[in-house]
């Protein structure tokens, strides 16, 4: 059958069948030229024999062909084979052009034939991409006896009757472009084909195109199209309603591996599916296409998620005991919910929540009245949103995208949706747009509360859920952004946005709205509190490494940061603190402490001046910092502006925490001074695990103190971050002479290896990521960081930087920071990334700097400077060292050098190619 | 053991001479002037002339052979005369007079195209794809070498990556003197990172070959220092080392490939023995990274650069300002 080679494609696998047809299209005794790839006759003469067959249906317009590495994998899976038959569908590919318009249930019978031709036996696993899925779906429900699972790739099942169809795809079925764009011409077929990222290899695509290359052989491709069922009216409609309905009963694993990045079946369809298969795993490669088998490594999914399945559901398993553990670990009672002391405190007229006013810039210092909002105020405003939400809709389980800055609305509206049981997604303009957009698109809300801006983007990205503005807009805006609702028409009360129950500070008095004659969270308007164990929070990494990931915590993992945080740090009900730092400004009211945010951007953290932090300490005698490096940076330099008021507030401080990113030694010596009697801390962690180890400044000199003085077993190379937190624990997976974190878990001292923590409080899973999730959590009970770093002899934690970064040379494993660190101590040095470049096992170590005073243009460093950094670092031979004008950072932060970014551009650099900027 | 070193007059080949000398061995040369190596038996010759070279391998335990045509311009015939003939004569000649070990000096260049290698191990000849006629010309010598290698014969061919060190006039002595002339223009920005190789690292390596020939008996293996640098700094540290100002004037690489490959057409119709000032061959050595993966020699010969690249440098420096 093999008339030219097809790559990838073993010319065995080719086969054809004739197969009898009960297709109530065909008349009786009609008999159909099948052909397919099938690894069944490639297993029997190697003597294997399969663990069950993968049924893998193709869509349109490709053929059997997008399957090929499945078939590979199949014959390589070595313990475990896996017959794997891709076919081809009449009409489609090599098979027989049939003439007829073979509509959805005449395809889910042709399949059905098919398989029973080939008489096939034991357990099977359907597999099918964009239509082919449906028609493998048709095929799993008709065969419930032998199925074992389902695979799903790009598809749908299911289209809102009420909303439009794809772009693409009205424009396919337009009756001036379809039999013209899919038959005439192969331009369907082009189009279809450039979806690829990236883009095919030449033989790949000719080989895609190979069974489409006259106007007649296309039939199949326009018929295809034309079934697509645009609306109810369409003959196909009952026939796929029947199947969107049908899988809901399906009982047997399933896996849903999805491209985000098609113009025909976006994200509304995974979350279609998501819905109707709640159990699936569902894992989104980012960056990744419609043709998603062509873009990643779909079988290697494929085949890892078999292996779980096949060991008893090893991974479910795990996932369920470490729950347990953790748990245990906490104490089966100390689940809080997170609302709880608001609830406590509904009485209380002491201040919650207050949000400072902008600084008046006139001669008046005093500005303007910070808003505050009492315990009682608070409690009633969540009840009040609780209420509104549940009324509008929201339901247990439900996706809110809540795109308000921080303050009291925010945190507001945080408490009402965690206590409706709603998801609480918290994506950042800290992402950059671009990371913004996927994050949402990502998580895919139910809702999307935002400000006006907020607002535009999702307008302007499409992205998913029921608007809600989180301000009154005009009736035009309204109509503009497709809002349904604003806050303060949300049922249930009044808004104290509107400046109803809002008062000047220290004059706070119950709010008198409709809620509290009732009582804070009247049972009878609200839902049930939710299981500790639902999800409450998709929260997201800052995308440093790769796209930024989401991050989900359920409602007992978010109680049990809190009190992580709480005894990390002392912070118990009563305590006032300044959040300079968003993510523990939202904790404030659940650790029971007034927090108050100052006069800032708190998208740009170096817009916080020591006069904005020292209004917002004064004003609630606060006596913890939440703030970050680089807020901490511009608040030290302005301390010029403070006043003696300004210096008696901060002396109240007795904790200042910095965090969010790396925070140097120097940057909390010089902020002792702002605070006299506070301990500086900072904590180290990340958004999946926060804390998970912490250290005060004493003990950060004390720790440089024992690397110099090298009589501690461990301490040195890397930024010591201290010991666990309590509840939290820390071990390593050694590396191995490639770099891989495949070593056994220890917690013996100076060994380097990739850092693992168990706590409590570390996150559930990582969303719509589920290889991901595999790989972190493949040691029960225990989450893979990334990062890489080794203990010390008294128990210290030190880091080295990210597993991602490190350097594999022909003399051993080298980690960056602390070579970084060794740079960065040559004058002139103000930042350093140091890299690898070659292949894994040769690389070169390379420094790439940024030098004062800056050059104009990256170039090789002069001559001096090079053998300047060459001596701070002589263990690790420096091959070249070159000088750029910025290194490349994380957006949220401003501080994580983007390594693997200036490793590429180093590369390239020193390979000779163009110099450009990294 | 008795062995032969083809090509002691040169820098490398001289090395090889010594420190087998210094391993006690009886050491005899062969190449067309005399050696200059204090304790060797010089027998004259060339390896184009079969007779010599039976004589010249005659009662030897085992043959270094790095005679070659070394140039970066000539007639293709004239490196195919010298440096495939000649291997063929003399492999021919050894295995006849019953010679145990043969150790073939190569060259990376003979495994690789222009483009750049980053880190690449030591793939097999390949004269189709090799630039220019030396490196043509040595891979179809390395695989008729190479072939020739079994139980009763043993070759292993030995790869080092531009050899210099003081005394040498293949790399030092054509930068210096292009210095002086201001005729050593830095191509592009400088930025390629390349191997070297000092030579009493590369005659280490060889000469290890010899004592190593159970594992290495077959193969062909890379030596370099393992110390890649930036070409430019290699060329400045060459500069400052022979006393010479460093280059200045900037070139882009593309210029250079262009400009070498017309200059190097007009030389090649040009009657002389001088070489062209810059061949496209030069100015891709000298704007394309190539650094190499010798993690397998190290293994194979259980051996270590002993001289750093700084200890070299400084060592070019105390031979031209003793």
């Amino acid at each position: 059958m093999v008339a030219e080679p097809w790559p990838g494609v073993d010319p065995s696998w080719s086969r054809t069948l004739r197969v009898p047809s009960t297709a109530s299209v065909d008349p009786a005794g009609t008999v159909h030229r099948w052909h397919l790839l099938d690894n069944g006759a490639e297993l029997t003469e190697r003597g294997l024999e399969p663990a069950g067959t993968l049924l893998c249906v193709h869509g349109n317009p490709t053929w059997s062909y997008l399957w090929r590495t499945l078939l590979a994998a199949g014959t390589a899976a070595g313990s475990a084979p896996w017959r794997v038959i891709a076919v081809d569908q009449l009409d489609m590919g090599f098979s027989a052009r049939t003439g007829s318009l073979r509509r959805l249930p005449v395809r889910i019978t042709d399949l059905g034939d098919l398989t029973r031709t080939l008489d096939l036996q034991g357990p099977v696993v359907t597999v099918g991409h964009d239509w082919g899925g449906v028609i493998s779906l048709g095929w799993a429900l008709a065969h419930r006896d032998q199925l074992a699972g389902i695979v799903l790739t790009n598809t749908a099942v299911h289209h809102d009757p009420g909303k439009p169809i794809p772009a693409a795809l009205r424009l396919a079925l337009h009756p001036a472009v379809h039999g013209w764009g899919t038959t005439t011409t192969s331009a369907f077929l082009g189009v279809t084909h450039a979806l690829a990222h990236p883009p095919l290899a030449k033989d790949v695509a000719a080989a895609l195109m190979a069974p489409y290359r006259t106007a007649r052989r296309r039939a199949g491709v326009g018929n295809f199209v034309a079934d697509i069922p645009a609306d109810a009216a369409h003959p196909s409609f009952g026939a796929l309603r029947a199947v969107a309905e049908g899988i809901r009963d399906l009982d047997v694993p399933a896996l849903l591996l999805w491209g985000p990045r098609d113009p025909i079946f976006s994200d509304r369809y995974l979350r279609d599916l998501v819905e109707r298969l709640p159990a699936a795993k569902v894992h989104r490669f980012e960056g990744a296409g419609h043709l998603l088998a062509e873009d990643v490594n779909v079988a290697g999914a494929v085949f890892d998620w078999l292996g779980d399945n096949a060991a008893g559901s090893r991974n479910t398993a795990s996932t369920g005991g470490d729950t347990e553990s953790t748990n245990a670990a906490q104490g089966p009672d100390s689940y809080v919910p997170m609302w709880a002391e608001l609830v406590r405190r509904a009485q209380e007229t002491s201040p919650a929540v207050v949000d400072m006013a902008p600084l008046s810039r006139t001669a008046d210092a005093t500005g303007a009245a910070p808003a505050v909002m009492s315990w009682a105020q608070l409690a009633d405003e969540v009840s009040r949103l609780a209420q509104g939400l549940t009324a509008i809709g929201v339901r247990p389980g439900h996706r809110i995208s809540l795109l308000v800055p921080p303050g009291s609305e925010l945190t507001s509206l945080i408490y009402a949706c965690l206590r409706v049981g709603a998801v609480i997604v918290l994506a950042d303009a800290g992402l950059g747009a671009r990371g913004l957009n996927r994050a949402i698109q990502g998580a895919g809300p139910d809702f999307v509360i935002g400000i006006e801006r907020a607002l535009t983007a999702a307008r302007l990205f499409g992205w998913p859920g029921v608007r809600i503005s989180a301000q009154p807009l005009s009736a035009a805006k309204r109509a503009l952004y497709s809002v349904r609702s604003s806050l303060a028409e949300l049922p249930g009360g009044t808004s104290p946005a509107a400046g109803a129950t809002m008062t000047a500070a220290g004059a706070a008095t119950p709010a008198g709205g409709p809620t509290t004659a009732a009582g804070p969270f009247p049972a009878d308007h609200l839902p049930p509190e939710p299981d500790p164990d639902s999800p409450a929070a998709v929260l997201f990494t800052s995308g440093s490494t790769g796209p930024a990931k989401g991050v989900l915590y359920t409602h007992r993992r978010l109680s049990a940061m809190r009190a992580a945080l709480a005894a990390s740090y002392g912070l118990t009900s009563g305590t006032a603190l300044v959040a300079g730092f968003a993510p523990f400004a939202l904790l404030g009211p659940a650790l029971g402490a007034t927090s108050v945010t100052p006069d800032m951007d708190v998208t740009a953290p170096k817009t916080l001046t020591a006069t904005a932090l020292a209004a917002a300490a004064a004003a609630v005698s606060a006596t913890a910092v939440f703030v970050s490096p680089a807020a901490l940076r511009n608040v030290l330099a302005t301390t010029a502006q403070l006043g003696p008021g300004d210096r008696d507030a901060l002396a109240h401080v007795t904790l200042l925490l910095s965090a969010g990113a790396p925070v140097p030694a120097s940057l909390l010596d010089a902020a002792s001074d702002l605070v006299p009697n506070a301990k500086l801390h900072t904590p180290y962690g990340m958004t999946e695990a926060l804390p998970v180890t912490d250290i005060e400044l004493g003990q950060i000199h004390a720790a440089e103190t024992d690397a110099g003085a090298e009589n501690v077993v461990g301490a040195g190379n890397g930024v010591c971050v201290g010991i666990p937190v309590p509840g939290a624990a820390v071990v390593v997976s050694p590396l191995d002479v490639e770099g891989r974190a495949s070593g056994d878990l220890t917690s013996a001292p100076a060994i380097t290896g990739e850092i693992l923590v168990r706590a409590a409080h570390v996150k559930e899973t990582y969303d719509r990521l589920w290889l991901t999730e595999r790989s972190s959590a493949r040691n029960p009970g225990w989450h893979r960081t990334g990062d890489v770093g080794h203990l010390d002899a008294k128990g210290r934690l030190w880091v080295e930087g990210r597993l991602a970064h490190i350097l594999s040379t022909p003399n051993g494993i080298l980690t960056p920071v602390h070579l970084e660190q060794r740079v960065e101590s040559v004058p002139g040095v103000d930042r350093a990334a140091v890299v690898g470049v070659g292949p894994v096992g040769n690389q070169v170590v390379v420094a790439v700097v940024e030098t004062s005073p800056g050059t104009a243009r990256p170039s090789l460093a002069a001559p001096e400077l090079t053998e300047q950094i060459r001596r701070a670092v002589a263990n690790a031979r420096i091959a070249a060292v070159l000088v750029v004008r910025e290194l490349p950072t994380d957006i949220r932060h401003n501080a994580k050098v983007d390594r693997a970014r200036i490793a590429a551009w180093a590369k390239r650099v020193l390979a000779g190619g163009r110099m450009g900027t990294p | 053991m008795k062995v032969l070193v083809t090509g002691a007059s040169g820098l490398l080949g001289g090395a090889v001479a010594r420190l087998l000398l210094d391993h006690g061995h009886t050491v005899r040369s062969f190449q067309r002037r005399p050696s200059n190596v204090a304790g060797v038996e010089d027998v004259l010759g060339s390896v184009t002339d079969a007779a010599a070279v039976v004589r010249a391998v005659a009662g030897m335990d085992a043959v270094f052979h790095l005679a070659a045509k070394v140039s970066f311009a000539g007639a293709a015939e004239e490196f195919d005369r010298v440096n495939v003939d000649g291997t063929r004569t003399l492999l021919d000649a050894a295995r006849d007079a019953g010679v145990g070990d043969l150790v073939f000096v190569s060259s990376p260049s003979v495994a690789h195209s222009g483009t750049s290698i980053v880190g690449a191990g030591a793939g097999p000849a390949v004269p189709e794809l090799a630039r220019g006629n030396y490196a043509r010309s040595k891979a179809a010598a390395e695989l008729l070498a190479l072939a020739a290698a079994g139980p009763g014969f043993r070759v292993a061919a030995i790869r080092p990556h531009i050899v210099w060190g003081p005394g040498d006039t293949q790399l030092v002595e054509r930068v210096l003197n292009r210095a002086r002339s201001g005729r050593l223009p830095l191509l592009g920005h400088g930025a390629a990172l390349i191997d070297t190789t000092y030579v009493d690292n590369a005659a280490g390596a060889i000469v290890a070959a010899l004592s190593h020939m159970e594992a290495a008996n077959g193969l062909a293996l890379v030596v370099s220092n393992g110390e890649p640098r930036p070409v430019e700094e290699l060329l400045a540290q060459i500069c400052a080392a022979g006393g010479v100002r460093a280059p200045r004037i900037r070139v882009p690489g593309w210029l250079a490939r262009g400009a070498g490959t017309g200059i190097e057409a007009v030389w090649s119709i040009r009657p002389g023995q001088d070489e062209p000032p810059m061949t496209r061959f030069l100015a891709e050595q000298l704007s394309t990274a190539h650094w190499f993966d010798q993690r397998r020699t190290r293994q194979v010969l259980e051996w270590e650069p002993a001289v750093s690249l700084d200890e070299g440098f400084q060592r070019l420096a105390a031979y031209y300002r003793p």
